[in-house]
């Protein structure tokens, strides 16, 4: 039996012991709350977990392409970009994974028989690891970014007005103001 | 060789936070996680207490020497004279109703958004001061010491809470933790602690009447500017008035909608429905600013800046107010306004003069939101609306807090869009109405060195809004109110790009077919309407 064999038929597991491992990282009453409540509406935070830790699961089982990857790994850290983490605490739900793996195969007993499969799995996992990085960054300088902008945003039309009178005196026309 | 450290040591993050208590757990002020700090220069305009320049990220905020018994006493002179404030201190028996109920606490994940704990985090000070058991037992009773480090915390989760009052819907008690939050901002501005961005539109406001302080010269030639632009979109020239004695009605508008886009466009839309309908109305320059950060600072300050309201309204001899799309303005208008500076006696009950209708509603106030106006249009035929102009948007709505649970205002907004536009879709139950979730910037937190937590505090309602976008196309965010308007772009530009923010009366501007105007090619954003996108080259 092949790892991916494996992986496929304790799919449920793994993925609930991924998932505890990452929403652990949250204060208990917390982590309490993104385990129980089921409402995505109510949960956005564990859904979006939830909802791309399977993603990243099914296509890095899958061997699929990292355009693939990249809309489940965004899911998680697009909100953990913003939340009291550090960028290493931020990303770091993805390493977690081969932690997670290894300690079941040793679990089953399994360890030995696929280390050789493990070590091109957690060689995947480091390339998500890196394409985790770039949406890590990406998100933040999507902050600044949106900062700038509303700062800009803010006094656009008075600038714009002034800049209109301005423009308009230079030319010797007069402003509003004058005529 | 450098040292380096190993894979495995890098890898080896600790995964669980502190296990302190949560008493003993200080805040750390990182940015992007707290708003800049009140300038004295603000402060000093409205004779706030301890202006000074200083930094809450500083260890030492500057206080004066005696601000335990400032803010103790502060604290008895609101138990006495506020009985929601006692009760809310006494009451709660921490069922943990509220807990999960909180936007920031869903978004953040840090137990001290938990309303409950929020607002334990005074009423531990309050029990150890003011209650027996607590004098005596201490922390056995749930009580702590007033100390600067309690202040800090007090700072940051206050100024982490929208009083949004999402958490009090589901209170078994009705326990109001933005009045909590109103009382403890009220104690930190009495030792000068409040913040900027709340101070500065204070100050502008008491100046010059409006946030941004632009005095009424300006505030005509903005408003003036519009009329232009409309001109140039539907041919047709309104003509606004100002500061005019004897006219029927007082038009009073957040001012964010004559500076920012995209209010300005809702702000176009309001001129040119009035524009139709021949509405004998006049905008007062002094009364330039609907909205009220003194909400935000202290109940005095919210009842000095509201002043103005009724005073131009007498001033001009105006019958009635009308109020343009705001959030907050509304909780003032509709909840404190007739016993802070009122009776409005000097004035009439609320009359349209288009369809005869008697907003009883507005009975006491006086002042009428311009969403049960225009519905109200609409219901007898009043104006003529194409919807179809409207077709590239696929719209939501987003109810706005105080619009919906300090009014009740939700199905006015929804019948309007569903005559102004032709794709509507709800977001889930849960997420609007009565139970809708903040922008997450309201209660003075629209700051741009806030937008990290403003990310934070807006995912829930983004993440509805994402379900919509995903599920029906939507691309378009409709709301009623001037912060919304302000804050939720960047919101969506972060969570769900794709969909744009758009006030109730743009909309309407857009379906609204006037009298005399020439073949409308674009929408109000010089956007081409749906299938004239050749024409628009022709025309210039």
């Amino acid at each position: 039996m092949s790892l991916t064999d494996y992986l496929r038929q304790n799919q449920k597991a793994i993925l609930k012991d991924w998932f505890h491992a990452v929403v652990d990282s949250y204060p208990a009453e917390t982590a309490a709350f993104l385990k129980k409540e089921k409402d995505p509406f109510a949960n956005p935070v564990g859904y979006s977990i939830l909802e791309g830790l399977q993603g990243v699961f099914a296509q890095v089982v899958e061997g699929a392409e990292q355009e693939k990857i990249t809309p489940f790994l965004d899911r998680i850290i697009r909100v953990r970009a913003v939340q009291d983490f550090t960028p290493a605490q931020a990303v770091s739900f993805v390493f977690s994974f081969k932690e997670v793996v290894r300690t079941r195969l040793e679990g089953d007993g399994r360890l030995q028989e696929l280390a050789g499969d493990l070590r091109t799995l957690e060689a995947a996992v480091d390339q998500v690891a890196l394409m985790a990085f770039n949406i890590y960054m990406e998100c933040r300088e999507k902050l600044y970014e949106l900062r700038v902008e509303e700062v800009k945003n803010r006094t656009a039309r008075l600038l714009e007005r002034a800049n209109a009178i301005w423009e308009s005196q230079r030319k010797g026309e007069g402003s509003r103001e004058e005529s | 060789m450098a040292q380096v450290p190993k894979a495995d040591e890098l890898a080896k993050v600790s995964h669980r936070p502190p296990e302190t208590p949560w008493t003993e757990t200080p805040v750390e002020f990182r940015p992007g996680t707290f708003c800049y700090g009140a300038k004295p220069k603000n402060l000093e305009v409205v004779g706030l207490p301890n202006p000074r320049e200083w930094n809450p990220a500083d260890e030492d905020w500057k206080l004066p020497d005696n601000w335990k018994d400032i803010t103790l006493n502060g604290m008895k002179d609101r138990l006495d004279k506020f009985r929601s404030f006692k009760l809310f201190m006494d009451i709660c028996v921490r069922c943990g109703a509220c807990a999960d109920k909180c936007h920031y606490y869903i978004g953040s994940g840090d137990p001290k958004n938990m309303p409950v704990l929020r607002a334990e985090l005074i009423r531990s000070v309050y029990r150890k001061y003011f209650t027996g058991s607590g004098k005596i037992f201490s922390k056995y009773a749930g009580a702590r010491a007033l100390t600067e480090r309690v202040l800090k915390e007090w700072f940051y989760y206050y100024y982490q809470c929208t009083e949004c009052r999402r958490c009090s819907v589901f209170c078994p008690y009705g326990i109001d933790t933005a009045e909590v939050t109103m009382m403890a901002r009220e104690l930190l501005n009495e030792l000068g602690c409040g913040i900027d961005w709340i101070a500065g539109p204070v100050a502008n406001c008491y100046m010059n009447g409006n946030h941004l302080g632009i005095q009424p010269h300006a505030f005509k030639d903005m408003i003036e500017f519009f009329v232009d632009e409309i001109e140039e979109v539907t041919g047709v020239r309104v003509e606004p008035t100002f500061n005019r004695k004897g006219a029927e009605v007082l038009f009073i508008t957040p001012s964010g909608d004559v500076f920012a886009d995209p209010g300005t466009y809702t702000l176009m839309g309001y001129m040119m429905l009035f524009h139709e309908i021949g509405l004998d109305y006049t905008w007062s320059t002094y009364a330039s600013e609907g909205g009220n950060f003194g909400l935000f600072t202290s109940h005095e300050m919210m009842k000095r800046l509201n002043a103005k309201m009724y005073a131009e309204a007498k001033r001009l001899g105006v019958k009635w107010i009308l109020g343009g799309e705001c959030g907050h303005m509304w909780r003032v208008i509709n909840q404190y306004m007739d016993t802070m500076n009122g009776p409005a006696d000097f004035l009439e009950v609320p009359k349209s003069p288009i369809t005869g209708t008697v907003f009883e509603n507005a009975k006491s106030t006086k002042m009428v939101h311009i969403a049960e106006f225009t519905a109200d249009l609409i219901r007898h035929g009043k104006i003529k609306l194409d919807p179809s102009r409207n077709d590239n948007k696929i719209v939501t709505f987003h109810d706005s807090c105080n619009t919906s649970r300090a009014m009740g205002i939700f199905e006015e907004p929804r019948y309007i869009l569903k005559h102004v536009c032709n794709h509507f879709y709800d977001m889930p139950e849960g997420t609007i109405r009565e139970k809708t979730f903040c922008c997450g910037s309201g209660s003075g937190l629209n700051t741009d060195e806030y937008m990290e937590m403003r990310m934070r505090g807006g995912l829930p309602r983004a993440n509805a809004v994402r379900y919509v976008h995903e599920k029906h196309g939507v691309n378009m965010l409709a709301c009623i109110c001037a912060i919304d308007r302000a804050v939720l772009p960047p919101l969506m530009n972060y969570w769900v790009p794709g969909v744009d923010v758009t006030g109730l009366h743009e909309l309407v501007g857009n379906a609204l077919v006037m009298t005399g105007e020439k073949k409308r090619t674009t929408d109000l954003r010089y956007e081409p309407l749906p299938g004239m996108e050749d024409e628009e080259d022709d025309d210039v």
